[in-house]
């Protein structure tokens, strides 16, 4: 379905991605896994069209994305949806407003029809009745999923999601996973899915990509991670300190910079 | 001498940075103008943000109005005294205030209470992924956010103005008049013999010209913010700060074409 070339994004002097191929397969779930900076939010912010890459080719179908007018854009974007890692609801509308979003903006249905789908999709979420609710009057959980609803709202055949269990309490995240597998079953659209969640992104994925430093370092069906031999991938997925992946992420070395050596940096008395 | 080129180097820089600013600004807010409602009832945010914009600024602007017109009562009625021709303070009065005050005062105050709102919620958006989401559902932020922000303002000031015009002239008639004496006749007679058409048109033109330069500078700031907590209130003090010293030259540069 959505195929990347040799993708690389350059934020100053820093390859934030550097020369990625990627293929999101129809109607299956990829996961793309990471630690910090390995560059997953950059990579879903590329395949969604928010940003546009330094270099690199990213084709929809058979259609050139990144070239792509706007008016197309748009027209692909009434197909997909997105939840943000903040969930990014639009805090001057209550949640009713919110998830009808899209309907109202891009579809000529009655408002009893948007009220019948919305009302299905709350209940999917299990917020059904929260409607009048205020985006600064739901805990973090509830807007990941009234985000989830609104992004599902216009049944789209892909939807993106930026760490859709970070910073929630173990027991909302299981829930945003089960519903995130759930429904991608139900509905088979093609899910691509950006965490750091060995567990939940093992659990869901038909496709796991192992980002590090901008680069896959490894890909393959869950299980391939879980037996791979590759010491990266095992550090990654145990979770270990240490190994070839360094914590510090410093250049220059712990001692020379307590010694005040030149070249690094001082804090003057 | 390296030191005076490096000066130089770096005012260059700044310079270019500014340029560059001021055409990515331009550029930003034409192709949101380009944008405009092209049927009736998308134009329904602009009046949503009429009323935002207006409304929180409606008492702010009325007292400021107010002392402006008492102030100006003293001031004026202690400088005609001296030559005599306390008569002509409510000529005084409403010329300096239909005139330059009104549209100075209004679109600073409109700056203060509005245009600062308006570029730290378009930067808590930016933070918030908003603006991304509202992209990614297809509907253009440009369109959604900024176009109808900038036509609200070019037309809630010159009716805000107005309000601050009458109020100041009202309150500059009850000092003058019940306060320090002022013949009531004389007062009003003089206003209306020496305030003319071309006068009002002075007020109105500089009333959208400010409007419209906050709606353009308020949300260009807010929009291209740096998107963290820092950056946004940066951002405001920014806007606030660059608005009113716009607002303060164009005054100048409209005063000296329409005197
Ligand atoms: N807008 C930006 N400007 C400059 N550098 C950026 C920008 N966005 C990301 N980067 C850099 O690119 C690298 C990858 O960032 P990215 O946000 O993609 O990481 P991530 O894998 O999503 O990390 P996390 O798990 O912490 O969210 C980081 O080193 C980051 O500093
Ligand atoms: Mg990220």
């Amino acid at each position: 379905m959505i195929r990347c070339k040799a993708l690389t994004k350059i934020f100053g002097d820093a390859a934030a991605l550097n020369s990625v191929d990627i293929h999101v397969r129809a109607h299956k779930t990829t996961v793309i896994m990471g630690g910090s900076g390995s560059g997953k939010t950059t990579l879903l912010r590329l395949i969604a069209g928010l940003d546009k890459p330094t270099s690199g080719e990213i084709y929809y179908g058979d259609e050139d994305f990144v070239h792509m007018s706007r008016r197309r854009l748009y027209e692909l974007r009434q197909s997909m949806g997105m939840v943000f890692q903040y969930s990014a609801l639009l805090n001057s509308m209550n949640v009713y407003d919110n998830v009808a979003f899209t309907l109202h903006e891009h579809s000529d249905l009655d408002e009893d029809i948007i009220h019948t789908i919305i009302t299905m999709k709350l209940e999917q979420v299990g917020l059904r009745g929260m409607e009048h609710l205020m985006p600064s009057e739901l805990s973090g959980g509830m807007a990941k999923r009234v985000a989830l609803a609104r992004a599902m709202a216009m049944d789209p055949e892909i939807i993106f999601f930026d760490e859709p269990t970070s910073g929630l309490d173990p027991i909302s995240a299981g829930v945003i996973t089960s519903l995130i597998h759930d429904l991608r079953i139900k509905s088979h659209h093609t899910s691509v899915v950006v965490t750091h969640d060995v567990d939940a992104g093992l659990r869901i994925a038909d496709h796991v990509v192992l980002l590090w430093q901008g680069k896959i370092i490894a890909e393959g069906t869950a299980d391939d991670i879980r037996h791979s031999e590759d010491a990266r991938v095992r550090q990654f997925i145990e979770g270990r300190p240490d190994g070839p992946i360094p914590f510090s992420r410093s250049s220059t070395t712990y001692v020379d910079d307590l010694l005040h050596k030149p070249g690094t940096v001082r804090i003057e008395p | 001498m390296t030191a005076v080129i490096s000066m130089f180097g770096r005012l260059g820089r700044s310079f270019l940075g500014m340029v560059s600013r001021l055409g990515d600004a331009t550029s930003l807010s034409s192709a949101s103008l380009g944008l405009l409602p092209t049927r009736p009832w998308q134009g329904r945010h602009i009046v949503i943000q009429m009323f935002n914009i207006g409304v929180g600024s409606l008492v702010i602007i009325a007292l400021t109005g107010a002392f402006t017109g008492m102030v100006l009562a003293l001031q004026g009625y202690y400088t005609l005294a001296k030559f005599g021709s306390e008569s002509m303070l409510g000529a005084g009065i409403a010329l300096a205030i239909i005139r330059e005050l009104g549209p100075v005062l209004g679109a600073m105050m409109l700056t203060a209470r509005a245009g600062s709102a308006i570029t730290a919620e378009i930067g808590i958006m930016r933070v918030t992924e908003q603006i991304d989401a509202l992209e990614m559902m297809a509907v253009n932020p440009r369109a959604r956010i900024i176009m109808p922000r900038i036509i609200a303002a070019t037309l809630v000031l010159p009716l805000l103005i107005a309000l601050f015009d009458l109020i100041g002239m009202g309150a500059g008639y009850l000092v003058g008049v019940e306060l320090l004496g002022v013949n009531p006749g004389a007062f009003i007679a003089e206003m209306q013999a020496k305030v003319t058409t071309h006068d009002i048109n002075t007020g109105w033109i500089k009333a959208v010209a400010f409007g419209f330069l906050i709606g353009v500078i308020c949300t260009y700031i807010g929009y291209r913010a740096t998107p963290t907590t820092e950056g946004v209130g940066k951002a405001t003090t920014q806007a606030v700060v660059l608005s009113s010293v716009g607002i303060l030259m164009l005054d100048y540069i409209l005063t000296s074409f329409y005197l």
